[in-house]
């Protein structure tokens, strides 16, 4: 029955791709430019519903901090928002609301930036991007505010520093990033945050939110002409910079196997497997992507989460996956299970990952990701909020304007061979970090790999 | 992509806290509703921005569903829906489903649960046929449900037995009712889990999915005609069956002030707050639970709102204040107010903090300018969450599930523009009393002064 419905599928996947060609190239014509001030612009029209979304942002995320102002990234970006050009926090907030627009940020190691989600007619638009031009604008860090952030970022901190699962993200970080920025917490650390001034976070946005390296990624009904307007009426009134965004560090691989254990009297292990992966540019994406639907990324059809959870019901949750960044971000395998059987758990995914790693995935394997990926690609783009935000990742990263027409040709064209030599190139089974908290006491194994 | 199966899965059990308030609405004439002769009604939304289909059965059963001693029965037997019937082997409907391009998952909540695929609108017919099989065929193996079970209750441990936060609001409801089912966690109690057997859940199984406890609905770029045609073909022979009584089991009124105090790891105190309120009834005629609603956002439903404006900002004793208001489900309603206190404020002095909120309302009610500012953001609401087909899927779902139409949906946005000043105030004065309250508080303690958990029993361990 399984194998007559599969067979029944055949003709709907390849009707289904023909749609899909026909759709990437009829829904998506995305447009690009540069704003007088040198922000580079990425936009689709789509007048179907009255909604606009815009976003703007700058590689000022928290890989940008130093060690010892370690949350400064991350406190500019929230303070944007908490007073600006004359006008209190509370005004701000009570203009957004009153024209029904939501204000959100964006904030990752790579990225700082902020989105607004708006009614599209004039009345309601025009002062809702309006205020969003002035906050990007002229921020102005109160002081007051910045106390208060303080001393509420220290409460959020020490209270995260009892969890389990951020004890687990907090050492696997460290561990695989060392004096990379990589390994700085995003929001900073309880001391570091206690020492930042309003110095520093006027020092950090002249220096980070930039026009000329600024992304603006902007989906919705409005015109191109409307669109360039905007574009310029966001970015206007931001400085300029000589010169590139300042690069980060290389990272450095990994030279042996670090597994740490941390104690904890949660009632689950909370375990992470990992090592530095790949940059967003490096040309075995594509092959580590597919690679990884069959690994741990595939949710209910993965290797992982059959191995784990199907046969052996030791996790709710286990997967894996690459998060591709500037520079090297990591890979990970993450899970959670109970404490007196985390050492079963652990010994399950090594040889799942061992075996992948060494041969490679089925040929049966890669029919089904590409199968589900390429069939999946509609709905990839099948809202505003999708398309806004793969805009928004095109232009901060550089990739392709055709990234999207080219994404089911380049899923298309990897091989089991590709999957395997690249796994082989970017995951070392013996040289990898195990974070495991929720065990019985503090433990460091090292294994250093003899060359 | 992890994280959006993540966050799906999380829906599970936050059902409820995700849906507390968000009232959307639907173009009345888009929407086209049939009923098949065994009972099942079919619900079709087209949106053609997008060769896309999000397809959805839901069922009239939830944790509310549920007798003592096997709570956690509806959401275990919604994980057992994945493990195979007669003619498609266990795990094989999420590879079929993938293989097709699509993704599935399901939720369950203390009303309903229900089952998902969002797929190209090509493969609409194999999620019917594979949904019509397993509303009619599941087989349900002791192996299976062996498994299933640790499954589930890793989830409990991960969800809610290390989350302080999560066991506060388990105790709450514990605490605030006394009879009515939605005192138990829609996860289960893990001594439940621990003795639930394989019998119980083929009773709920053979007593509730039936084609006349169920919904589906689709919306995508369909034709709504064509949509009806296929379910009668994949659906349509799977008889109309005689469903179980549902007891009323009517929460006694609530008689004076509760208090309770959960201890455990934590670095902050919180708060959480629950007054017995009225749920909405009859959408057309109620009006207070449209105020509740106004409150709600009025309290805390952007950051100027109060309870972030007088406490966080000003008062500058809370790290984080909020309101909810859960006025549409089967049971009994609360109104919510929760926070935490900044270092060296303890929960005594935010609880008072918060009533002094709730007291402002009562003495001198709200602003037309508050109001307005609501209703503005309910508008712009209701455009945005068209951008979404698998929120518009739930939408409707969820209105089908409460017993209620999609056609309330737009009612509910005329309802919020008529509600007035005085309303909100009037249901604070006549509602937000100690004899409907129930607090809880979270008693931080040291990590190191946290007792073990109780090793699990004998009978579900897994050998090492």
């Amino acid at each position: 029955m399984a194998t007559s419905l599969l067979q029944a599928l055949r003709p709907v996947i390849a009707a289904a791709l023909w749609c899909v060609a026909q759709q990437a190239w009829a829904i998506l014509p995305i447009e690009s430019w540069q704003t007088a001030s040198g922000a580079k612009v990425y936009f689709v029209a789509n007048r179907s519903l009255p909604m606009l979304d815009i976003s703007v942002d700058f590689p000022a995320g928290s890989a940008y901090d130093t060690r010892d102002k370690s949350g400064v990234a991350a406190m500019t970006h929230g303070l944007l928002r908490m007073g600006a050009d004359g006008l209190a926090e509370d005004d701000i907030a009570r203009r957004f609301a009153d024209v029904g627009a939501v204000v959100g940020g964006r904030f990752d190691s790579d990225r700082a930036g902020l989105s607004l989600r708006t009614l599209s007619d004039v009345q309601r638009r025009g002062p809702a991007l309006e205020l969003f031009a002035r906050i990007l604008r002229a921020p102005e860090f109160p002081a007051t505010v910045l106390d208060r952030e303080k001393v509420r970022q220290i409460g959020a901190l020490k209270e995260a520093d009892l969890k389990p699962d951020t004890q687990a993200g907090r050492t696997f970080y460290r561990l695989l990033y060392r004096e990379h920025p990589y390994a700085l917490r995003s929001v900073g650390d309880v001391d570091t945050v206690g020492a930042i001034t309003r110095a520093d976070l006027v020092s950090f946005y002249q220096r980070h939110y930039v026009a000329n390296r600024a992304v603006i990624a902007i989906m919705g009904d409005v015109s191109r002409a409307e669109a360039e307007a905007i574009a310029e009426q966001v970015t206007g009134g931001l400085q300029r910079a000589t010169g590139a965004a300042p690069a980060l560090p290389p990272v450095e691989s990994l030279e042996g196997a670090i597994t740490r254990l941390v104690a904890h009297p949660a009632a689950q292990s909370h375990i992470l497997i990992g090592a530095p992966g790949i940059r967003r540019d490096d040309p075995d994406y594509f092959p580590l992507f597919v690679g990884n639907y069959i690994l741990g990324g595939g949710g209910f059809v993965s290797r992982i989460t059959e191995e784990v959870r199907q046969k052996r019901g030791l996790a709710y949750s286990a997967y894996s996956y690459f998060s591709p960044l500037q520079a090297r971000g990591p890979f990970v395998i993450g899970m959670q299970t109970r404490r007196d059987q985390a050492d079963e758990a652990l010994a399950v995914v090594r040889k799942t990952l061992r075996d992948f790693v060494s041969n490679g995935p089925t040929a049966e394997e890669l029919q089904a990701a590409k199968q589900n990926i390429v069939g999946g690609f509609p709905m990839r783009i099948d809202s505003n909020r999708k398309i806004h935000e793969y805009l928004s990742v095109i232009g901060f990263y550089g990739l392709p304007i055709s990234y999207l027409e080219d994404f089911v040709g380049n899923v298309e064209r990897v091989t089991v061979a590709d999957i395997k030599s690249a796994f082989v190139r970017h995951v070392n089974p013996d040289q990898l970090v195990t974070v495991v908290v929720g065990a019985d006491k503090d433990e460091t194994l090292t294994t250093p790999v003899a060359r | 992509m992890n994280r959006l199966l993540k966050l799906l899965n999380a829906m599970a059990a936050a059902w409820l806290l995700l849906t507390g308030g968000a009232f959307a609405a639907q173009p009345v004439d888009e929407v086209a509703v049939h009923e098949l002769a065994n009972g099942l009604r079919v619900v079709v939304k087209p949106d053609r921005r997008a060769p896309v289909a999000v397809s959805m059965v839901w069922y009239r059963i939830g944790s509310v569903d549920e007798q003592n001693g096997v709570t956690g029965v509806a959401h275990v037997l919604e994980h057992m829906m994945f493990k195979g019937t007669r003619t498609v082997p266990a795990g094989e409907f999420s590879k079929l489903i993938a293989a097709a391009g699509g993704r599935d998952n399901a939720f369950t909540s203390r009303d309903y649960t229900g089952y998902f695929q969002t797929l190209q609108k090509s493969a609409l017919p194999l999620s019917f046929r594979l949904e019509a099989d397993r509303m009619a065929n599941l087989v349900l193996s002791q192996e299976e449900f062996a498994k299933e079970l640790k499954v589930v209750m890793e989830e409990r441990r991960w969800r809610t037995d290390d989350r302080p936060h999560a066991v506060v609001y388990e105790r709450l409801m514990a605490a605030a009712l006394a009879a009515h089912p939605y005192r138990n966690p829609i996860i289960g109690w893990m001594s439940d889990l621990e003795h639930l057997r394989l019998d119980d859940t083929r009773a709920y199984y053979e007593q509730w999915y039936a084609p006349n406890n169920a919904t589906v609905v689709v919306v995508g770029d369909v034709v709504p005609a064509e949509v009806f045609a296929l379910a009668e073909q994949h659906f349509g022979a799977i008889p109309r069956r005689d469903l179980p009584p549902r007891k009323p089991q009517v929460e006694p009124p609530p008689l004076g002030l509760k208090r309770l105090t959960v201890k455990a790891p934590a670095e902050l105190p919180y708060v959480l707050m629950a007054y017995r309120v009225p749920r909405l009834e009859k959408p057309a005629a109620d009006w207070e639970p449209y105020a509740f609603d106004m409150l709600e956002s009025i309290l805390s439903g952007n950051d100027a709102a109060r309870l972030p404006q007088s406490l966080v900002k000003t008062e500058r004793t809370a790290t984080s204040a909020g309101a909810s208001y859960d006025g549409i489900g089967r049971g009994p309603a609360f109104f919510y107010l929760s926070g935490s206190p900044v270092a060296g404020q303890s929960a005594a002095q935010l609880e008072q903090g918060l009533r002094r909120e709730v007291q402002r309302v009562v003495d001198e009610g709200v602003t037309e300018e508050e109001l307005n500012r609501v209703k503005a953001q309910v508008i712009a609401a209701q455009v945005f969450q068209r951008d979404s087909m698998f929120f518009q899927a739930r939408q409707i779902g969820w209105m089908e599930m409460i017993g209620f139409s999609h056609r309330d949906l737009d009612l509910f946005i005329e309802k919020l523009q008529q509600v007035t000043a005085d309303q909100v105030q009037e249901v604070a004065r006549k509602y937000l009393v100690d004899d409907r309250l129930t607090v809880a508080y979270l008693d931080p303690q040291p990590l190191a002064g946290a007792p073990r958990r109780a090793a699990p029993p004998a009978g579900v361990r897994h050998g090492n």
